[in-house]
């Protein structure tokens, strides 16, 4: 049933307009203005042009170095963290019941890592894994691997990916969840009839009907883990060295700790370039092979 | 393909102190078509799934050919079920809907391939075997979700649970004809569960009739219709549903409200408990003469009228014979070997 | 099915599935219970510390405290800088989730019903801003809000937050108002009820489920959210999350006392998702499945 064409909706939609649009037009705005002068300071500005903008996308500069440096590290860990929480997530998910009492308490107690504040996160990790008072630390050490998150690049990534799966793999299980629920118990009685296995149960239903809250999951995860500032950063600040120094954590070394605002900004808008076109096409290819196929 | 017996077969759900399925014994035979009647919440469901085994019975014995099958899952029961809405495979096209069962036993490829066309072409999926099943209606799905079953040709039974549900009423006519067509092409028991009498009585060469747990009549459709053994099938079954009057009976009449007095086929012992004579309005019409009644309302139903009369204060449905104008000073004719005596709402046996 | 000779191979063979199935049927809950179990260790360690004199915990492992001890929470309380950061990331939580529901309520609806000019490129535009890294915005949220007088204000954290909790509410919304049928809106237009009347006394109950759960993801990412919250605010307004960072800095190793901030802020997210543990599931599937 096709929706009524009624331009008076605008009159609906003017306020979030009105609010995102002063929340982020005049911001962009800024970023964009400041990508193109330099300053030194003092409320100097010069015009720089796209200067920035060479220098960044040019590896062999300082600046351009340091950015791909950084760029290849967040999506390394991106992908580390899609390929273990994804499926994970699908996993803990399939195990949970379909009902009965353990369904409310499994999912307030999955749900919880979701809602600490991403700076206890790190705080909880922190005291975790440390090697004199944490409990994972001292256990690892005490399996005789050297193990010191301060001191060694993979002991760092280690530490930073396990504290990612342990914050949002919840949030692909919940969703995934969510989407299991929705398939009626005839689907899996009809299984059941026609012999399948777990497996084939797993192929031909539940992985189906769960693309659309997958795509979700998807996004998100590839969103928030492009986007990671405050849990690394609390856990390692960006080090040993530049080990654990991802996109936004340059960002902001740059921007509010050297005040290199032109230099932040250009950074700011390929950065958010990268986000938008990443999502953009696989939104776009998600929702045309599920049109296609519905059609 | 197999011979169903119920051994003492009762079913209680946990927690609920009535049965769900009062204890009862049964036969199907081999290749019949059977079809499981009654009304939302009469265990039709639950003894289906009985027999398919997602469910299994808190008392008694289900066998298949004599053997014992009653703590088998379903996967290995080789029924086949289709679901009141339609379940297909979404992501496969029609063929691997259709191969899917053959795919999860190991059948080679090829033999799985020559099956699968020879079921659609019995079906009439033979045209959009590689489109997605997704995309179809809702009766080609129920299409599918046969043709599934029917690929395997060990199938013990395909049981239908309340299938047309979801289809457009012009559709159901057609895959309700083709069904009755496939019974005969392939000779497999087939249980069919619905609480439409229409669908019933055409799918099938045995009606169960069930209510409130309990198998009321097992029967053909014309057995159902001619001598219900239960006044629920006189008044579930044909529409409108037999009349029933409260009467005494005295050898070979009965007595009504009101002191008439109706000749009856049969001579009865003396009959205890409540008394109540059955009739079907296609047995009872408007005439000249008979019992007295005062007319309420006349319903068309294209093919015959129906007066809806009061005899003695009770409502009667009665048939308004064919050119018969409305009369004005109605009288009710019945034809007695019609008539039926049911005490306590079962069918009194009567002699001669 | 060659009948009765088969019965009793066929009774031995199902018997051993039907044992090896309940090992099966074990193996998920295992896993459900290790994963858990996984998610809590972290947590019951924080606990623990917290419970624990820094003499003890600076002295050797112990799994559990030897000397349990409230010192930690009971400075936190007494200290007027810890708990104003409660009160003060309260508030811009508070004040971010009541924008955010009372822009997009109207703005979710004209999605849900209407097709007007440019809907789906706002659409986007509007999930776009979800999509920005909030690194981005910091400097320049830093000046505008200073600009307009709100700078370490709860309001500049709020309508901060506003930027990335209204996308995520008209998408939430909007699921849940699709799944009402458009003919309720049609039967109160023709009993005379006006747009705004109907909306709020018949409308909303339909669909207060999905305003729960917009309302408690606006929740969550507004109290998780460190990066926004700390730029736009210095005194008056630092959030607890923030005032927790100083700590670290400046008492150099007082882990109790951090331990037991950390707790603390565990704790109104714990709430919140008790009193929403029967919509999770449908509210992560954005009201859609």
């Amino acid at each position: 049933m096709a929706k009524p064409l009624d331009n008076r909706a605008w009159f609906l939609v003017l306020p979030v307009v009105a609010l995102v649009a002063f929340s982020a037009l005049i911001p962009v705005m800024t970023v964009v203005n400041y990508s193109v002068q330099d300053s030194f300071g003092n409320n100097e500005f010069f015009w720089n042009g796209t200067g920035w903008f060479k220098e960044l996308l040019d590896p062999s500069t300082d600046l351009g170095g340091r950015f791909f440096d950084a760029l290849w590290r967040t999506l390394l860990f991106s992908a580390i963290c899609l390929l273990i929480e994804v499926p994970l997530g699908i996993g803990v998910a399939l195990t949970l019941p379909r009902r009965g009492w353990g369904v409310a308490a499994s999912l307030v107690l999955l749900a919880l890592p979701l809602l600490i504040p991403w700076n206890v996160v790190g705080t909880i990790w922190q005291v975790f894994a440390r090697r004199d008072i944490g409990l994972l630390g001292a256990a690892v050490n005490g399996l005789g691997i050297e193990y010191n998150y301060a001191q060694t690049p993979l002991a760092a990534w280690v530490t930073v990916v396990a504290m990612d799966v342990w914050h949002w793999t919840s949030l692909v299980v919940l969703l995934c969840y969510a989407g299991l629920r929705a398939i009626p118990d005839a689907y899996y009685q009809a299984a059941k009839v026609d012999g399948a296995s777990s497996w084939a149960v797993f192929r031909a239903i539940q992985l189906p009907k769960m693309q659309r809250v997958l795509t979700i999951a998807i996004l998100l995860r590839f969103m928030d883990s492009f986007m990671i500032y405050t849990e690394p950063f609390v856990v390692t600040g960006g080090g040993p060295g530049n080990a654990t120094t991802f996109l936004s954590i340059d960002l902001v070394k740059i921007a509010l700790g050297q005040f290199d605002l032109g230099k932040a900004a250009a950074m700011s808008i390929v950065y958010n370039l990268i986000v938008l076109t990443v999502c953009w096409v696989f939104f776009a290819t998600t929702t045309r092979s599920q049109s296609e196929a519905v059609q | 393909m197999a011979r169903i017996a119920f051994e003492h077969l009762a079913h209680l759900y946990p927690g609920s102190s009535a049965h769900a399925l009062k204890p009862m014994d049964m036969v199907w035979e081999d290749a019949g078509a059977y079809a499981l009647l009654g009304p939302s919440g009469c265990g039709k469901t639950t003894l289906l799934n009985i027999v398919s085994g997602l469910l299994r019975p808190s008392e008694g014995r289900v066998l298949f050919d004599g053997r014992d099958v009653t703590a088998l899952p379903t996967e290995r029961r080789n029924v086949a079920q289709v679901f009141q809405f339609p379940v297909v495979y979404d992501t496969m096209t029609v063929r691997e809907n259709l191969a899917f069962p053959l795919r999860n036993r190991g059948v080679p490829a090829a033999a799985a391939r020559a099956r699968v066309e020879h079921v659609a072409g019995l079906l009439g999926l033979s045209a959009m075997l590689d489109r997605r099943a997704r995309n179809l209606g809702a009766d080609d799905k129920q299409k599918i979700s046969l043709g599934r079953g029917l690929v395997r040709d060990d199938v013990a039974a395909i049981l239908f649970d309340e299938p047309l549900t979801v289809i457009d009423p012009h559709l159901k006519w057609e895959l309700r004809s083709r069904l009755k067509e496939l019974h005969r092409q392939v000779p497999v028991t087939m249980i069919y569960v619905t609480h439409d009498q229409t669908e019933a009585l055409t799918f099938a060469d045995r009606v169960v009739v069930m209510s409130e747990g309990e198998v009321v009549q097992v029967g053909t459709p014309e057995a159902l219709f001619d001598r219900p053994a239960h006044t629920f099938v006189g008044h579930f079954i044909g529409s409108p549903g037999m009349n029933l009057l409260p009467c005494a009976v005295e050898g070979d009449a009965a007595i009504l409200p009101g002191g008439h007095r109706i000749g009856l086929p049969r001579a009865y012992p003396r009959l205890s408990g409540r008394l109540e004579l059955g009739i079907r309005p296609e047995f009872a019409a408007l005439a000249r003469d008979g019992l007295p009644v005062t007319l309420r309302r006349i319903e068309d139903l294209g093919r015959r009228r129906i007066a809806r009369v009061e005899l003695e204060g009770m409502p009667f449905a009665a048939t308004l014979p064919e050119g018969m104008a409305v009369p004005a000073e109605p009288r009710l004719a019945l034809d007695p070997a019609r008539l039926h005596v049911y005490a306590d709402g079962r069918l009194a046996a009567g002699e001669g | 099915m060659s009948g009765a000779t088969l019965a009793p191979a066929a009774l031995a063979e199902t018997r051993a599935p039907a044992e090896s199935g309940a090992l099966r049927a074990a193996v998920p809950r295992v896993v459900l219970v290790l994963y858990i179990l996984f998610l809590l260790v972290p947590i019951y360690w924080l606990v623990n510390m917290s419970l624990k004199t820094n003499l003890e915990i600076n002295s050797g492992m112990t799994l559990w405290p030897q000397n349990p001890t409230l010192e930690h929470y009971r400075r936190i309380f007494t200290d007027a800088s810890w708990y104003s950061g409660y009160i003060n990331s309260l508030t811009y939580v508070a004040l971010n989730t009541v924008i955010s529901l009372a822009v997009a309520l109207p703005a979710a609806y004209a999605f849900s019903r209407y097709r007007f000019l440019g809907d789906k490129h706002l659409f986007f535009w509007l999930l776009s801003n979800r999509m920005a890294p909030p690194a981005v915005f910091a400097l320049p949220f830093f000046q505008l809000y200073s600009a307009v007088g709100l700078f370490d204000t709860p309001w500049a954290v709020a309508l901060a937050h506003c930027l990335f909790n209204i996308p995520l509410a008209v998408w939430i919304l909007e699921g849940f108002m699709s799944g009402v049928p458009r003919e309720i809106d049609e039967m109160a237009a023709i009993d005379g009820w006006s747009f705004p009347a109907f909306f709020i006394r018949h409308f909303l109950p339909l669909v207060a489920g999905g305003v729960g759960v917009a309302a408690f993801f606006c929740f969550m990412f507004s109290w998780v959210e460190l990066l926004l919250a700390r730029t736009l605010t210095t005194v008056n307004a630092k959030p607890i999350v923030a005032t927790m960072t100083r700590t670290v800095s400046a008492a150099g190793m007082d882990w109790g006392l951090l331990s037991a901030a950390g707790v603390l802020t565990i704790i109104p997210g714990a709430i919140v998702i008790w009193f929403v543990r029967n919509h999770i599931a449908r509210g992560f599937a954005l009201g859609r499945v």
